[in-house]
């Protein structure tokens, strides 16, 4: 059996000095909970789960990006108050913002001693553009198309990594299409009769018609 | 989205790539032709729109006389952004989609998606439709492996022959598919908590006189490639893949059992009710082009074993779990990953529900894809020709690889 996520935290974090390691709890039914790690000591603490004798997840098996808006979440709290005199402890819902971010999410597993997973996923600070995490390419080569898809549909950028650029998009694409807030360009190439409102904002796709310089004037009888 | 010129568009790919580089020819050398062509490197695009690349899968090639100095595949022909659709679609929506990621195999895609969901939201799934789950998973690696084995001889140039004897087979599978489910190849079959309908003793029957008739196939096919000489000579020591590059690498399926890595999820993760089932795990010595291809004739042979089995052991009952409402289905808030070991590698669906009726993502981990990433390193050093038999014996299916 595999060690307890807080086994493998508390070792992870004697390991690799100044490493910080929160557990993500995940209620599902599914119990994969995962390990968030911090990004200046990324690439260290993926050498140490590759490389741990107990451990050993020499096995990247998928890596991909997940896109979280700015979303309110509701916790419950118990505070001090003071009640008709009494100091009493009450529960309390508030209500907390947490600004959007990016994630990569890497699932492990072990060839060597065939367990897993061990969930481990690296956040951007903000969703802005230059978004930047460590490439793990350099410890699981499995990372390597993985890390561009992530780039290519979320705008992430790997530092360290051997290849980036787009994978499945033209390299002259401008956004990034898995992101929860892209929309799509408006295009009217195939739209067979534009009219009316379509027609108001297909105007602004198309450059203006060229002067015919009196041509439609010509006429077959002279 | 701007509309380019052919023009910009090559000046902009090209500034992608590293320049290539050459080494400078010796003047004092006399102009012999060897002397003249050494260190120019040649590049050439070979795809989208090549009979052996499998679909629409394009390689840029750098090569030196005819051997291969530098390879980049280059995806996205097939691109439709599966992962956003599954997005915007409910649980149950994405189940005839996951058919058109690797249409050879849509059984086992349906497989991988509905263990992920069950996964996510804890559904339990009845006996007989596990089994009947194995039994199809079986059927469609069967039927991926002999046609696989089919467009690999027909890459190395025994045209048409091989590969219509492994179609015959196939064509008789896919039938069993169509009467079960309606479809050849697009079966959309199984349901988060079991499975869509129920296979009929007549439709069992069948599928047993077929499994039985199939050994005579291998016994056929194998006497009729694995000693051949023309064979042999094309892929032994040919695109040679160590064990830890293949671990590195992320490699899964035959093509990692091939550099005699023993790994398995059926045996590793114990899904459905394999671990009741008696099976073997073939694996490879050299890990080149030849293992793979036998290791493909060997799972064959496994698999149908484990359909004996299967036929003699499958309960009667229902098939599908009556609590679970696929429709308007929302899963618990959480997230899940749920892997199977399709016929091509590690197929994996990672889940993230919001408590809505859609995932938040819906992430594909496709075997193809993930496999390809090492075929630089395979084919550096060869020639174009073994190229292609390389290529053939990573076993890609563009739908996946795309998306």
């Amino acid at each position: 059996m595999m060690e307890s996520l807080e086994q493998i935290k508390s070792r992870i974090e004697s390991a690799v000095a100044g490493a910080k390691i929160d557990i993500v709890p995940n209620a599902s039914p599914s119990q994969q909970s995962s390990l968030l790690i911090d990004n200046e000591h990324a690439r260290e603490i993926a050498k140490f789960l590759r490389d741990d004798p107990a451990l050993r997840l020499d096995f990247c098996s998928n890596a991909t990006g997940v896109d979280w808006l700015d979303r309110v979440a509701t916790k419950k709290v118990k505070v001090k108050k003071i009640i008709e005199g009494a100091e009493k402890e009450v529960e309390e819902t508030q209500q907390e913002t947490i600004s959007g971010y990016l994630e990569a999410v890497y699932h492990l597993y072990s060839i060597q001693h065939k367990h897993g997973p061990v969930i481990i996923r690296a956040r951007t600070n903000d969703r802005a553009a230059g978004a930047l995490l460590p490439s793990l390419t350099p410890i699981w080569r499995s990372a390597e198309f993985q890390e561009r898809e992530i780039f290519d549909l979320y705008g992430i950028r790997f530092d360290g990594h051997p290849d980036m650029r787009r994978i499945l998009m033209w390299d002259e694409f401008k956004d990034y299409p898995m992101r929860k807030d892209y929309r799509e360009p408006d295009d009217y190439e195939y739209e067979p009769t534009p009219h009316d409102d379509v027609l108001e904002k297909a105007k602004q796709h198309y450059a203006p018609r060229p002067q015919l310089d009196g041509a439609e004037n010509i006429t077959a009888q002279e | 989205m701007t509309v380019s010129s052919r023009a910009e568009r090559s000046a902009v790919e090209g500034s992608h790539d590293e320049t290539l580089e050459l080494t400078p020819r010796d003047p004092s050398a006399p102009l012999g032709m060897t002397s003249r062509l050494e260190g120019e490197l040649m590049e050439v695009s070979m795809g989208p729109q090549h009979p052996s690349t499998h679909g629409v899968f394009r390689m840029n090639v750098a090569l030196d006389g005819e051997i291969v100095r530098k390879l980049k595949p280059v995806f996205g022909y097939l691109h439709r952004n599966h992962e956003k659709i599954g997005e915007n679609t409910s649980y149950l929506g994405s189940m005839p989609y996951t058919d058109r990621l690797d249409y050879f195999c849509s059984m086992t895609n349906n497989w991988a998606y509905a263990l992920s969901v069950e996964k996510l939201s804890g559904i339990e799934v009845p006996e007989r439709a596990e089994y009947l789950r194995i039994i199809l998973a079986e059927l469609t690696r069967l039927q991926n492996h002999a046609s696989l084995l089919g467009f690999l001889l027909s890459d190395m140039g025994a045209w048409g022959t091989p590969l219509m004897y492994a179609f015959r087979e196939r064509e008789k599978i896919l039938d069993l598919f169509e009467s079960l489910s309606g479809s050849r190849m697009m079966c959309d079959y199984m349901r988060f908590g079991g499975c869509r309908v129920d296979a009929s003793a007549d439709w069992l029957a069948r599928a047993k006189k077929i499994v039985d008739a199939f050994p005579k196939f291998l016994d056929e096919f194998e006497m009729l490639i694995v000693g051949n000489e023309i064979l042999i000579a094309r892929t032994q020591e040919v695109g040679k893949l160590s064990a830890d590059l293949a671990i590195s690498a992320g490699i899964t399926g035959p093509m990692l059992r091939a550099c005699g890595v023993n790994y398995d999820i059926r045996k590793v993760d114990g899904y459905g009710f394999y671990p009741r089932f008696k099976f073997r795990i073939p694996l490879g010595e050299h890990g080149d082009t030849y293992d793979r291809l036998m290791m493909r004739a060997l799972e064959m042979r496994e698999s149908i074993s484990i359909l004996k089995q299967a036929f003699e052991q499958i309960p009667a009952g229902p098939v599908m779990n009556p609590k679970v409402k696929i429709r308007a289905f929302r899963p618990p808030v959480g997230e899940a990953y749920g892997r199977i070991e399709a016929p091509k590698g590690e197929l994996g669906f990672y889940l993230i529900s919001d408590g809505s009726p859609n995932p938040y993502r819906y992430r594909v981990r496709p075997p193809s894809f993930i496999n390809l990433t090492i075929l630089e390193d395979l084919c550096l050093g060869h020639t174009v020709a073994d190229v292609m038999v390389i290529l053939g014996s990573v076993d890609i299916v563009m739908g996946e690889v795309d998306r």
